[in-house]
């Protein structure tokens, strides 16, 4: 038996590194795996409450959560790359040429 | 102590932790001997008799052959990443051990480590991992031709390992489990053509709608363990030797212990799939055939015999076929494979559903 | 027994969670990603979703991730340099916003007068509806009946995104009657 709080509660600090990670880093890789960490602790907490409630509900959406992550990651990863073509870097604070 | 026994927790873990290590054992010294295997059944087929100097019919050469890379000199090259160059070698080997904690050998309860009951999913995860060593051992390397080389190998096994999955789902739809263990006991007894059993054992590769499943899955597993005719990434001739050019003694064992352990896993996995596993005359109906009362012998010898003849399939496969160029390969795996196993699936599915059987 | 096993892969995650965020060399952030994303997976069979379990490393740690190692070899990133009063100043903001966040995360899952429980949530239950026919079965029979539409937009998603990065990642290519120009010219 594991009690509710202590999974919600590692999702929480799981999500919490992952926002860091968000606003620390330059590297846009590295920001992109802080996303990934933050969906997977709101997957945690998804799959907590399926079990604490004893419905399943909560692991479908986990599989669905996780498939639109896939496609997230392609596509946001085949932006990183093309951008790394024009600008021939990935630190989010070198492109700024839209900055007024 | 006699206390502790008593818990049927410490009973089964302990059974468990004793049958990891005799499988264990008994798998390496089997890879060093299927290396040996390889060595002469190449031979022949070149039309020479293959290493015969060492020991009896040269049955002691791999035993050579060990102490040869222990004592070689170990090298690392100097802009490498020390770490992961360390880790690379151990993560080819460590996914196809771990399978083996699902595969039946023999009738269940004493022949299998566990039997957890996503037995197949465990598999395909532990593909999936075993394209990580390769990758990281490309890169580690610091050599342009090993990145390439790595790089080439990881996108091959993640292209066939989509049509791997989807070969094994009608295998899946006719089981009705993912369990290893349900599957092979669904293969059980004699293939009935509506109410009259035929004299052919109910293997999965009678039931015509998985032989073509079979196929994908062979030519797949092929390309997942990186061998002919889908091993150009580690081509001796093409790319200096690919991903594992820089690694020396040891190391180099360990992803070539991972190659062939790799190629037991996935021929043990096929014969549980699609040819009933432990199933064999003597022991048809269950673990207590007309042959034995007892725990089923014969079942793992039966599955010895069928995971040897799948074997030497694939060392025969090897020496035979050329080498597919890479965008042959590439264009294969998506254009025919991909297309061919969902197409399956639908078959299967439907052909199921029609006769009821679901 | 449960909880010394959860404990451990808790503590490997979060472990491994900040050492992603921390380490300089993208690679190992990378590794460190893998290894949460397997402790993660160990977690989902403690709480008996094992197919979900599996799922996470097919997908998460046996796809993504090797899909973002190939990304940062192809790009060749080398260590992260990091330096500037700048980046610092940002950084110690990005701290402090994380450590307010976890505060009040603690706030509202502690305190009963502020809408939380008082860290008494209940202990998960371990029997769930579909364990006896199977998680998987349960879960198949979920996405096909009530979660249909979903199901079926989500491969519709899928299509899209594959289209989407086969587009963005082709790069530019010259247009048909140049190339055709120049190949006659080079004949």
């Amino acid at each position: 038996m594991i009690p509710l709080s202590w999974l919600i509660a590692l999702s929480a600090i799981v999500f919490t590194i992952g926002v860091v990670g968000v606003l620390v880093r330059r590297n846009a890789l590295v920001i992109f795996m802080s996303i990934e960490l933050m969906l997977n602790a709101a997957n945690l907490a998804f799959v907590a409450f399926a079990s604490h409630l004893k419905s399943l509900d909560g692991q479908v959406f986990v599989f669905f959560v996780m498939t639109v992550a896939a496609a997230e990651v392609a596509i946001g990863l085949a932006i990183i790359v093309h951008l790394f073509r024009l600008r021939e870097t990935v630190f989010v604070d070198e492109i700024h040429l839209l900055k007024g | 102590m006699a206390a502790l026994w008593s818990i049927p927790a410490v009973q089964s873990a302990t059974w468990a932790l004793v049958k990891v290590l005799i499988i264990l054992h008994a798998m390496l010294g089997l890879v060093s001997y299927l290396i040996y295997a390889e060595r002469k059944i190449c031979g022949h087929i070149q039309a020479r008799t293959g290493p015969n100097r060492v020991g009896p019919l040269g049955l002691l050469q791999p035993i050579a052959d060990v102490l040869k890379l222990l004592f070689k000199e170990e090298f690392i090259p100097a802009e490498a990443n020390k770490v992961i160059f360390h880790i690379a070698p151990i993560l080819a080997v460590f996914p196809a051990i771990v399978t083996f904690a699902v595969i039946p050998m023999g009738p269940p309860p004493m022949f299998v480590v566990t039997d957890i009951n996503v037995g197949l999913l465990l598999f395909l995860a532990m593909s999936s991992l075993g394209v990580y060593a390769i990758t990281l051992g490309g890169w580690a390397s610091n050599n342009k031709y090993a990145l390439l080389g790595g790089l080439r190998s990881s996108a091959q096994m993640i292209s066939y390992e989509l049509a791997m999955g989807l070969s094994t789902i009608p295998v899946l739809l006719k089981s009705g489990t993912l369990s290893l263990v349900g599957i092979v006991e669904r293969q059980a007894g004699w293939y009935q053509v509506g109410p009259t059993p035929l004299w052919l054992p109910n293997w999965g590769i009678f039931h015509w709608y998985l032989v073509l499943p079979f196929v994908i899955f062979l030519i797949t597993a092929f390309a997942e363990t990186n061998r002919a005719p889908f091993d150009l990434p580690e081509a001796e001739g093409e790319l200096v030797a690919g991903f594992h050019t820089e690694y020396s003694s040891m190391k180099w064992a360990l992803f070539f212990l991972g190659e062939y352990m790799n190629m037991i896993v996935i021929s043990s996995i096929a014969v549980t799939l699609f040819f009933g596993g432990w199933h064999g005359p003597g022991l048809m109906f269950g673990a207590h055939g007309w042959l034995s009362e007892g725990p089923g012998w014969m079942g793992l010898v039966w599955y010895l015999l069928k995971l040897f003849v799948l074997m030497f399939f694939f060392i025969w496969v090897r020496w035979t076929f050329p080498r597919l160029r890479y965008d042959q390969l590439m264009g294969f795996g998506w254009k025919v494979l991909l297309p061919a196993a969902i197409v399956n699936v639908l078959i299967a599915a439907v052909w199921l559903f029609v006769r009821g059987g679901m | 027994m449960l909880a010394v096993l959860f404990v451990g892969f808790a503590a490997l995650l979060v472990v491994t969670s900040l050492m992603v965020v921390l380490h300089k060399n993208p690679v190992t952030s990378a590794l460190f990603l893998v290894l949460a994303f397997c402790s993660l997976a160990g977690i989902y069979l403690l709480l008996k979703a094992e197919f979900l379990g599996m799922v996470q490393i097919v997908v998460y740690a046996g796809a993504i991730m090797v899909l973002f190692l190939f990304v940062i070899m192809y790009l060749n990133l080398q260590h992260d340099v990091e330096t500037g009063v700048q980046i610092a100043v940002r950084r110690g903001i990005g701290w402090l916003v994380g450590a307010l966040l976890l505060l009040v995360g603690a706030t509202l899952l502690g305190a009963p007068a502020h809408g939380g429980s008082g860290w008494a949530l209940g202990p998960a239950n371990d029997e769930l509806p579909g364990v006896e026919a199977g998680n998987v079965a349960s879960i198949g029979r979920l996405l096909y009946s009530r979660y249909l539409f979903p199901f079926e937009i989500t491969s519709i998603l899928l299509l899209v995104a594959m289209i989407g990065v086969i587009v963005i990642a082709r790069g530019r290519t010259r247009r048909p009657d140049e190339s055709s120009r120049r190949a006659s010219e080079g004949a």
